[in-house]
């Protein structure tokens, strides 16, 4: 199942696990990034709460956690190589996987259809 | 889209729209912060080749003598600021800024012999200000803004070739030269300048001609469009600084590192020392030092570090020392970059300092300037 928020995150979940990342959209908003800062393993994240931070040439930019939850794994990948994040944002540049605390909260966010509306 | 209906466009404004320029508020102009390239690719092909940068939002303002007399214009124009102007030879160039009476900088500009007047190239976002601070002070003289031209930058080791398409007659040109030609019969007044640590030129084209002149310099195909994203990563590897960032009212010459633009005519014991606003505060801080300086500051992590981070002595953030006025990423220099001010007891090169980021304190070393070798045709 793959989920969108406004912030511009993309979720697939699997069991309980969603991997997070941002959209093709934000990527090419944020323009070429230098910079990326993931979460502790182990971090309790809350939903609107910060969860990681990427930064451009221009501009530092945070990114939210999209539902409450652990993060139970971080792509290291995208730290040595943030440009990973502006080439492939919607597959190899995942940011994080989080442990949902109550899985059918993502039944709240929004699906590919209402998210390319959102973007136009 | 409130906000855009006010600003000011530039003549060459349809064309970086027709590029696909990513458009931004920038002193009161719609400008294009980048191109379909993107900030990284667009730093590194100036550096690489030649870029061509719009920079028509800033003031370019005649200073004329009534007597008509090229001294005249330069006497009365040393009053508002340090520099020897009297001794700027005909088609030369030279950087300065205005100070206030306590010894503050009001802005920075570029001061231009052009025979029998003054050509002044001030920044956009204070134009206006300067423009009435002349008018003001400069009462024997006429002071000029003029609205009919484009400023164009084209800047880049390949900038000489790009240019010698139109004019072959470039490449005589040393840095800091300004001379009037004809580019595609249209008449350019073209310094040998810039604002990215590379060789290159500031072109000021006639309004009706400036999309013609740009498109013949595009044409060349190691030429580029470059948004401001890039100028402002440029100009910070080259160390150079950007008004209201790294000088403004409360920052001295001599805070700011800028000794080196006053010539000795103006400095104690020259013939024309001081008679400039807050020279006793300038020409004191040049005898006698200052507390503080302006730096580089090498990050030693890969996070840039922004402008208004504070910056301690210790990890622990106990003993404030200043603040990052300028940071980002380097393309060329392949990491974060930045300057700021430290008390004297810190500028040594090698000196590590710490800077406040998202509530982390990051090591930053104290670096000499340009982060880049600058390639000026000297």
């Amino acid at each position: 199942m793959l989920k969108f928020t406004a912030e511009h995150e993309w979720l697939k979940l699997e069991g309980d696990v969603a991997t997070v990342g941002i959209t093709q959209h934000a990527a090419d908003q944020l323009g070429d990034l230098v910079f990326v800062e993931l979460p502790e393993v182990g971090a309790e994240l809350t939903k609107d709460g910060n969860a990681a931070t990427v930064e451009s040439v221009k501009a530092a930019s945070d990114v939210y956690s999209p539902l409450d939850g652990e993060v139970v794994e971080v792509n290291q990948a995208i730290v040595d190589d943030p440009s990973l994040v502006n080439s492939d944002p919607q597959a190899a540049a995942w940011f994080f996987k989080l442990k949902l605390k109550n899985v059918s909260d993502i039944d709240s966010l929004m699906d590919e259809a209402a998210y390319k509306d959102l973007i136009g | 889209m409130d906000d855009q209906s006010v600003l000011k466009t530039t003549p060459l404004h349809a064309l970086h729209i027709s590029l696909g320029a990513k458009m931004v508020p920038f002193a009161g102009y719609d400008m294009p912060v980048q191109y379909p390239l993107g900030v990284m690719k667009e730093h590194l092909h100036t550096r690489a080749a030649a870029g061509l940068f719009d920079v028509s939002h800033m003031g370019q303002v005649i200073v004329k003598a009534k007597s008509g007399t090229y001294a005249d214009a330069a006497l009365a124009l040393e009053k508002l600021v340090p520099v020897d102007i009297l001794g700027l030879k005909e088609g030369r160039q030279r950087y300065g800024f205005f100070t206030d009476a306590n010894g503050g900088i009001l802005d920075d500009l570029m001061i231009t012999n052009r025979g029998d007047h003054l050509l002044v190239v001030v920044n956009a976002a204070c134009k206006e200000q300067d423009l009435a601070h002349m008018q003001a002070n400069l009462t024997d003289c006429d002071v000029t803004l003029l609205e009919d031209r484009a400023l164009i930058a084209l800047q880049g080791p390949r900038a000489e070739a790009v240019l010698a398409e139109l004019w072959a007659g470039v490449s005589a040109m040393k840095f800091m030269d300004v001379v009037e030609v004809p580019l595609h019969d249209v008449p350019c007044i073209i310094s040998r300048s810039g604002y990215s640590g590379e060789d290159g030129f500031e072109i000021s084209v006639p309004e009706a001609h400036a999309v013609d002149v740009a498109n013949a310099l595009l044409e060349h195909p190691d030429c580029e469009a470059i948004g401001l994203g890039a100028r402002d990563s440029l100009r910070l590897e080259a160390g150079l600084c950007l008004y209201g960032n790294d000088i403004d009212t409360t920052t001295s010459p001599i805070e700011a590192s800028l000794e080196w633009a006053l010539q000795k005519a103006r400095k104690a014991g020259g013939d024309r020392e001081g008679g400039f606003p807050g020279a006793d505060r300038i020409l004191g801080e040049l005898a006698n030092g200052t507390t503080r300086r302006r730096v580089g500051l090498k990050p030693e992590g890969k996070a840039p570090v922004r402008s208004h981070a504070k910056l301690y002595a210790d990890a622990e953030g106990k003993t404030e020392l200043g603040e990052v006025t300028s940071g980002t990423f380097g393309p060329t220099v392949e990491g974060p970059v930045a300057m700021g001010y430290l008390p004297v007891s810190h500028t040594a090169a090698g000196t590590t300092v710490y800077a406040e980021v998202r509530g982390k304190f990051l090591a930053m070393t104290v670096a000499s300037l340009p982060f880049i070798t600058p390639t000026y045709k000297r």
